[in-house]
């Protein structure tokens, strides 16, 4: 392989670019990155960064050094447009293309947008609306935070990225008032008996939680006034923002050979319909699931590299889901896969005291765990349960390593 | 000097956490006692809290490995070390912790480790 195009400079894009260096490929390297800055780290973001505790340079998720031994190409400000139809060559926005054996996909999510909100200018052109996912986004939101004066926020969405800017926004001396369509945030994830406890912590910051209702629509002319709710409830807000989820990066894939459907569908060594053509991070439907977590992006790409060196999937990743949140103070972290036919107990500490652990049980067997504010017994059980969910094929490749080792 | 804790108030394996600012971390693996900054150099988690194996604790954050012995990161995504402070215990056996001045990486490591394999011989003997 000569030349190996990695579309996407955020994490993903990164920790791809990282590991064909480690495993040794030696050929041509570019990076492609629709935003002109180098990788920074995502999470502080809507945390420590919108608060200003953290600042810019702290982000970064490489330095020059690094740069430096990665010997890459790096083509950033630039949107990759098209993969032709063999999966061999890239066309950008900038009217270039690049030709490579090898392709790691890794474009990430894009923030969804309300659905059907009408405002008198148009929602979309309303200044105050913000999503945020990007460094640019974050820089607009705190602009508008940090004036010194007291305003009104309303978050539409009750996620993870709803909960914390919410946080900050307090943090910040602002008003907050959170929409969540669903009854309660984080249902599916935690499940009712967790998710009631969570979405308690807004309460215990004043903040409003308002539940079970959608927004209609986003009123003012040149800047955000309102939110309307469907309920037909209208909150005055000076500051709205949009925290419904996020959309794979996958339409400039639209025409490729890709199989594409929430996402890149690949198998579960990131390997997509073209065995020269590996997905990993948000974009990618790794199996049947596609996560969009921190650490899913860190540990998908060794294999997905591996894999795309080999020409074939002699490795797969299913890595244990684990997400972490912190909110008002309180860390919340969550490991493993929750079905709706789990029980759920909490085995120390109490709710009442936001510190406790809880597992959630399938048959007597431990699935997943949740914990507040408890991260060290948090850490054994995900542990426990990372080793337990070794898939056949890296529990098999382990075993024949062991043998090996044994005969030697 | 820094009063932390009394030795049979840390087991082997465990860890303590010392509320200095920056706060500290102490840990007593099988072979030493070992001190290093609490937070991750990476992003705000306490290591006091992480996994310990051998002279490695993992961040129990996002699973940034550090060297205790040298405060180096092993694993990303920590790329910065953090700082080792030399650790001694007194004669009624308390432990101490003497902070170290200056950024992370600096010299006074191997008199630190040095120290603290000392206290390790001397607890085991």
């Amino acid at each position: 392989m000569r030349t190996v195009a990695v579309v996407g400079a955020s994490l993903a894009g990164l920790y791809a670019a990282r590991a064909l260096r480690a495993q040794g490929y030696d050929g041509r390297l570019v990076i492609i990155g629709d935003e002109i800055h180098r990788p920074y780290d995502r999470p502080p973001l809507s945390k420590e960064f919108l608060t200003g505790a953290m600042a810019e340079d702290q982000l970064a998720l490489s330095d020059a050094e690094e740069e430096s031994e990665l010997d890459a190409e790096w083509l950033l400000g630039v949107r990759a447009q098209g993969l032709d139809t063999r999966g061999r060559t890239i066309r950008l926005d900038s009217g270039r293309t690049v030709s490579a054996d090898g392709v790691v996909i890794a474009t990430g999510a894009t923030p969804r947008r309300l659905p059907g909100t009408t405002g008198t200018a148009g929602s979309a052109h309303l200044r105050g609306v913000h999503t945020l996912r990007t460094l640019d986004d974050a820089r607009a939101l705190r602009a508008e935070l940090t004036t010194g004066q007291p305003v009104q926020v309303v978050v539409v969405g009750g996620g993870f990225i709803g909960s914390e800017v919410a946080s900050s926004c307090v943090a910040l001396g602002h008003h907050v008032t959170v929409v969540e369509a669903a009854p309660l945030p984080l249902l599916p994830q935690l499940g009712d008996a967790m998710a009631t406890i969570c979405a308690a912590l807004h309460a215990d910051h004043g903040v409003e939680l308002v539940t079970g209702t959608g927004v209609t629509a986003l009123r003012g002319t040149d800047t955000v006034t309102g939110v309307l709710l469907d309920d037909g409830r209208l909150l005055p807000a000076d500051v709205v923002v949009v925290g419904i989820g996020a959309v794979p990066g996958t339409r400039w894939l639209k025409g490729s050979a890709l199989a594409l459907r929430d996402g890149v569908l690949c198998d579960d060594g990131g390997v997509t319909t073209l065995p020269q053509v590996v997905a990993v991070g948000d974009v990618a439907r790794v199996g049947s699931s596609r996560a969009e977590h921190w650490t899913n992006a860190t540990e998908q790409p060794a294999a997905a590299v591996r894999n795309l060196l080999a020409g074939r999937t002699v490795e797969t990743a299913r890595p244990l889901p684990y997400f972490w949140s912190d909110q008002y103070g309180v860390r919340i972290q969550f490991a493993g896969r929750r079905l709706p036919c789990c029980t759920v107990r909490i085995t120390e500490g109490s709710t009442d005291e936001r510190s406790f652990l809880a597992v959630y049980e399938r048959e007597g067997v431990t699935v997943g765990t949740l914990a507040l504010n408890r991260p060290r017994p948090f850490m054994r059980l995900r542990r426990e349960l990372a080793r337990g969910c070794r898939t056949p094929a890296a529990a098999a490749a382990a075993a024949a390593a062991a043998a090996a080792a044994a005969a030697v | 000097m820094i009063p932390v804790c009394h030795l049979d108030d840390l087991p082997e394996g465990e860890s303590v956490r010392v509320p200095t600012e920056p706060p500290i971390a102490v840990f007593r693996t099988e072979e030493a006692l070992y001190a290093i900054d609490d937070t991750c150099s990476h992003q705000d988690a306490s290591l006091s809290e992480g996994w310990l194996e051998g002279c490695l604790v993992e961040c129990p954050l996002h699973a940034a490995m550090f060297d205790l012995r040298t405060g180096q990161p092993t694993c990303l995504p920590a790329r910065r070390p953090v700082r080792t402070h030399r650790v001694s215990v007194d004669d009624s056996g308390f432990v101490h912790v003497e902070v170290a001045a200056g950024a992370a990486g600096a010299a006074g490591t191997a008199a630190a480790v040095a120290a603290a394999r000392a206290v390790g011989e001397g607890v085991s003997a």
